[in-house]
């Protein structure tokens, strides 16, 4: 797999290259004219069929009215009057509902949260491999990628048995009394219970979303200008201040793409919450779950997708802008 | 760290940085190995040794629903791979080939959405758009097709990441010359890129892979009766307790990745090294 190509471009027999020639030729008028529009337009017609008209039926089907178990049209053309009906009952009662409102937010609050905490873990995690040998540097990467590339359920579904009765971490953080401390700050029940709490859950999501923070961190301070550093150094910083004047600041683009690539998908997550969360950590992508597979509310579900898109609009945005320039500066 | 005015000194910040590293891999490979133990644990309660076994490995060979669902997810997972690989690479050549055509801005943020999007958006749109297209055509019916069609919306977009990165780094002079040569637009890529960026083409293949092999969310909105998925199985056991059974089918899985990736990125890096010295030997004009 590997030797072959090299051996081939190493030396081509004659009689090979020129019928790769001919083919070639043969190849271009076919191509030709259409190549540019066959290679944009395929995925691009793909994206649009798969990606964009789906999340226009939501929003279609979330303000519909059913009707046994089909939706009337929005539009309806009767005795000569054009009509268009929205429903939009499902709005006003995911607005109004105090459950949702309190689902939103928490939403919100454990995404950031996890963000936070993956960001504090990550970021002297991706500074220190960055400045470790450099020989070791790739060995240190693929340690990071090697748990991404197993079951990322497996991986969740083992905490359970960490975090719950005589499993290793819970006994681990007894003896150091760790769980005084998260009772005292309301994060689990009670003592020596870890499983089914806001614990668990920011935990389990930090650990999943670990890498993705690394990731992106490490590939910008790895390519860092030492140099900029032994400047500062010599205008007088201390390592603290470089680090804070300069190393951060050069590195805000990792920060930013590391915690959007964290905090999206958090929000509306929903094996790791129904896995270690429990029934008392609310979060939206449970709640839409729910109202498809339980109660079968097809706009209902539709309206909390719609809501959902709305509260990750912004660092959606942020993140796309971020991989546009990201893939501008490469160049 | 050239200075000598540090905070601590220079071996302190060595130990610390050793130390947090340290750390972080036993939090990353913590879940993982502890799996792989009690997977041989002779008792049903995951977290009290009770002695070595094999049992739970030799339940998993009679386990049907399981086997039937790694047969599936395996059919799913080997041709989404496979075509992930050719959206991914098209995408790809369209962001890093074609700087202005009408409507990028909007092609590069759909690419680059179902990276981040809540798997339970994509999986709820995409399950209503199929529902309708069926009342109006008849078909698809849920099954594998329309599961594969979702895990291919995800691994497209991680497959474009990764083939992006690569073109990105190749060197426009090769494809220049080539053209000087007077190689068509196509014969460059067929002749030049591709061989160039085929590395990136296998992480990808692995990578896509892998992500469907796993997922959960999507497979559950588009799956039908009768198509049920290996990562199904187990979040529906998982839901309900602990379930050694399901540690013996993650230490099989894991050790399969393991050696995969592995195996793969050592000949990856063998084929690196290797057009490394080829292309030395080029430039010294002896190749």
């Amino acid at each position: 797999m590997s030797t072959l190509p090299a051996d081939f471009r190493a030396a081509p027999p004659a009689s090979d290259e020129a019928a790769a020639s001919v083919r070639g030729a043969r190849f271009a008028r076919l191509l030709g004219r259409h190549g540019r529009l066959a290679v944009i337009g395929i995925p691009y017609l793909w994206l649009l069929v798969f990606f964009l008209a789906p999340f226009l039926i939501v929003m279609k089907i979330s303000v519909s009215e059913m009707e046994n178990v089909n939706f009337k049209d929005l539009i309806t053309l009767k005795d000569g009057v054009l009509q268009l009906s929205l429903r939009l009952g499902n709005y006003l009662y995911a607005i109004h509902d105090d459950l949702y409102f309190a689902t939103y937010l928490s939403s919100l609050k454990y995404a950031a949260v996890t963000t936070v905490v993956c960001l504090a873990i990550g970021y002297p995690f991706a500074y220190f491999m960055a400045r470790a040998r450099a020989s070791l540097q790739p060995a240190l990467l693929m340690a990071v990628m090697l748990p991404f590339w197993t079951s990322f359920l497996l991986r969740v579904y083992a905490w359970k048995a960490l975090l719950g009765e005589q499993g290793w971490v819970a006994e681990g953080l007894m003896a150091i009394g760790v769980d005084h401390l998260l009772v005292a700050g309301g994060l689990i029940p009670a003592l020596g219970k870890f499983m089914n709490s806001p614990f668990s859950l920011v935990l389990g999501m930090t650990y999943t979303y670990l890498p993705f923070m690394i990731l992106p961190l490490y590939a910008n301070l790895s390519k860092m200008d030492m140099r900029l550093l032994e400047a500062a150094a010599d205008l007088g910083a201390t390592p603290a201040v470089a680090f804070w004047r300069v190393t951060v600041p050069l590195s805000k683009a990792g920060i930013i793409a590391g915690s959007m690539l964290v905090f999206i998908p958090c929000v509306g997550e929903f094996v790791i919450p129904e896995l270690l969360g429990g029934p008392q950590t609310l979060m939206i992508g449970r709640v839409l779950w729910d109202e498809f597979f339980s109660n079968n509310d097809w706009p209902m579900a539709s309206t909390v997708a719609v809501l959902m898109i709305l509260l990750i609009i912004v660092p959606l945005a942020v993140f796309s802008r971020y991989q546009a320039e990201a893939q501008e500066r490469r160049r | 760290m050239s200075t000598g005015r540090t905070l601590f000194g220079p071996a302190f910040a060595r130990r610390f940085g050793i130390a947090w590293l340290a750390a972080g891999y036993v939090f990353l490979f913590l879940p993982i190995v502890s799996l792989l133990i009690f997977s041989f644990n002779n008792s049903p309660l995951p977290s009290v040794w009770a002695g070595f076994t094999l049992k739970w490995y030799a339940g998993l060979a009679r386990d049907r629903e399981m086997l039937s669902g790694l047969w599936l997810s395996l059919k799913v997972a080997f041709s989404t791979a496979c075509a992930s690989v050719v959206l991914g690479t098209l995408a790809a050549v369209t962001l890093v080939r074609y700087r202005r055509f009408t409507g990028r801005t909007l092609f590069s943020g759909m690419v680059s959405a179902p990276l981040v999007m809540p798997e339970v958006i994509v999986g709820l749109s995409l399950l209503l758009m199929l529902v309708s297209v069926q009342r109006a055509l008849g078909f698809p019916e849920r099954g594998a097709l329309t599961i594969w069609l979702g895990h291919l919306l995800i691994g497209m977009a991680y497959a474009t990441v990764v083939v992006q990165a690569r073109l990105q780094d190749l060197n426009p002079e090769l494809a220049e010359a080539a053209m000087d040569l007077g190689a068509r637009p196509h014969q460059v890529f067929l002749l030049v890129t591709l061989p160039m960026i085929a590395q990136a083409l296998v992480s990808a293949w692995l990578l896509t892979f892998t992500i469907s092999l796993d997922d959960v969310v999507l497979s559950a909105f588009l799956s039908g009766p009768g198509s049920t998925t290996m990562p199904l199985v187990i979040f529906s056991r998982a839901r309900l307790g602990l379930n050694p059974s399901v540690n013996a089918l993650a230490s099989v899985v894991i050790a399969v990745v393991a050696i995969g990736t592995l195996t793969a990125s050592y000949l990856i890096a063998r084929a690196e090294r290797e057009r490394a010295r080829a292309i030395a030997a080029a430039q010294r004009g002896d190749g």
